[in-house]
């Protein structure tokens, strides 16, 4: 793990990267590295991340300046702008049922081609894709997602990067930190080594490439 | 009573002690009003949390804590959080007892259609299908009708969310269940008679000898 500067860490992500972003409704999301993409005006952008927030907040930041060219997402209701992008075909747009989102990240991460889930059997979410039964019961191969980069918030990070969350901020930080050949990390809190104890450490330091070091030290 | 809280009220009947419980959106978040505490039933947030509170008061909101909307809640003593995967391996793996969903259509097998209206309204499924495949029982709060339209149908002309069948579909003028894959009238709203509700129910419905009201 290295300790980076904002502006550094977003410098190494290249125009047209895909990147995996923590957060669900903007809770949870390094807001940090979003304002430093916009500033660096990062486009072409192929953003992995379960929701599309809210304009003005989390990835939605990514949408009022109009960074994104293609999103996998669960949902994208409760962000107008995100949906007109995606009715003009600015934003090319694939919606996948939550927990089948999970796991494909899950298994992006984990050494997995894919997974079988019976989420989608017999739905337009079938369309094109192997069904498989096991034992009687019909399911759907679902293949591994991974990306370049994945931006991860943590409520604390230690000096040699282990990270754990806090409440529902939790939600998919821990499975991007596993799917990305690149991992970025911000932190509320960045505390000494041992603060985190090892029963709770939630996300072991050597899946950390980078820690956003805090401008206030 | 309006239509909203009789729908609340008689859902609320069907949850057991120890449940674990998962309410969707609209309707479905009113059930838990008419829970009482004694029961010691679990209600999961799916952005990772068992054990949801009430809406903090003024002041005392905290930002790492939200529902699935992004909302400030609050956290019961004895409650849990954990990651995604987690949360719907909870809800695809059966763990979840109960699962309520608002609905746009059911039809006569008991199929849901409650995530799109091509053209009209593409938002995403967000957690509904999983709940519809994986919670044990899947149950339907919904308004009978809209705008003089029957939500009961032959047949879904909408997207369905999943092939399984729901298990219990209530609304402002019946209960409605799917004993061998076929819709029954189980129980009807107070003051509606049987013959109100089949006139404007599109689908089918098997109506036994006698058909109790709702107590509520």
């Amino acid at each position: 793990m290295r300790a980076v500067s904002v502006e550094e860490a977003v410098a190494m992500i290249p125009t047209g990267a895909s990147l995996m972003v923590g957060g669900f409704m903007g809770v949870g999301t390094p807001e940090r590295l979003l304002d430093e993409l916009v500033r660096q005006k990062k486009s072409n952008l192929t953003i992995i991340s379960n929701d599309a927030a809210t304009p003005g907040k989390g990835v939605g930041k990514l949408f009022d300046a109009t960074l994104v060219s293609r999103l996998t997402a669960t949902h994208i209701g409760l962000n107008p702008k995100a949906q007109q992008q995606m009715l003009t075909n600015q934003v090319a747009v694939d919606l996948i049922p939550q927990g089948t989102f999970a796991e494909r990240i899950r298994a992006g991460g984990s050494g997995l081609g894919g997974v079988l889930t019976p989420t989608g059997v017999g739905t337009l979410v079938a369309e094109g894709k192997r069904q498989i039964e096991v034992d009687g019961k019909p399911y759907l191969l679902e293949t591994a997602l991974r990306a370049q980069f994945a931006l991860v918030h943590a409520f604390l990070a230690d000096y040699l990067g282990n990270l754990s969350y806090a409440l529902t901020s939790r939600n998919f930080n821990p499975v991007m930190a596993m799917a990305a050949d690149t991992v970025i990390v911000t932190a509320e809190h960045i505390v000494p080594v041992g603060v985190i104890a090892p029963d709770h450490v939630m996300t072991p330091a050597p899946l950390v490439d980078y820690l956003i070091t805090n401008s206030n030290g | 009573m309006d239509a909203q809280e009789i729908i609340a009220r008689r859902v609320a009947q069907e949850l057991k002690p120890g449940n674990l419980v998962n309410l969707g959106i609209g309707i479905p978040t009113l059930v838990a009003n008419y829970v009482s505490p004694d029961l010691k039933v679990f209600f999961q947030s799916e952005n990772g949390l068992i054990g949801t509170g009430p809406i903090p008061e003024q002041g005392l909101a905290h930002p790492l804590l939200t529902d699935a909307g992004g909302r400030p809640i609050s956290a019961l003593p004895g409650a849990s959080t954990f990651d995604s995967a987690m949360s719907f391996a909870l809800i695809r793996g059966g763990h979840v007892d109960v699962t309520v969903l608002g609905g746009l259509q059911v039809d006569a097998g008991g199929h849901l259609a409650n995530w799109m209206i091509p053209g009209k309204m593409v938002p995403g499924m967000g957690g509904a299908m999983d709940l519809v495949a994986g919670a044990k029982r899947v149950i339907v709060a919904m308004q009978h009708a809209a705008k003089g339209k029957s939500k009961i149908v032959k047949q879904c002309n909408l997207p369905l969310t999943s092939s399984r069948a729901v298990s219990l579909v209530v609304t402002d003028l019946a209960v409605i269940g799917f004993p061998d894959g076929k819709a029954a009238l189980i129980e009807t709203a107070p003051g509606v008679s049987v013959g109100e509700v089949m006139a404007v129910t599109e689908a089918e419905l098997v109506v036994g000898d006698s058909v109790p009201e709702m107590k509520i």
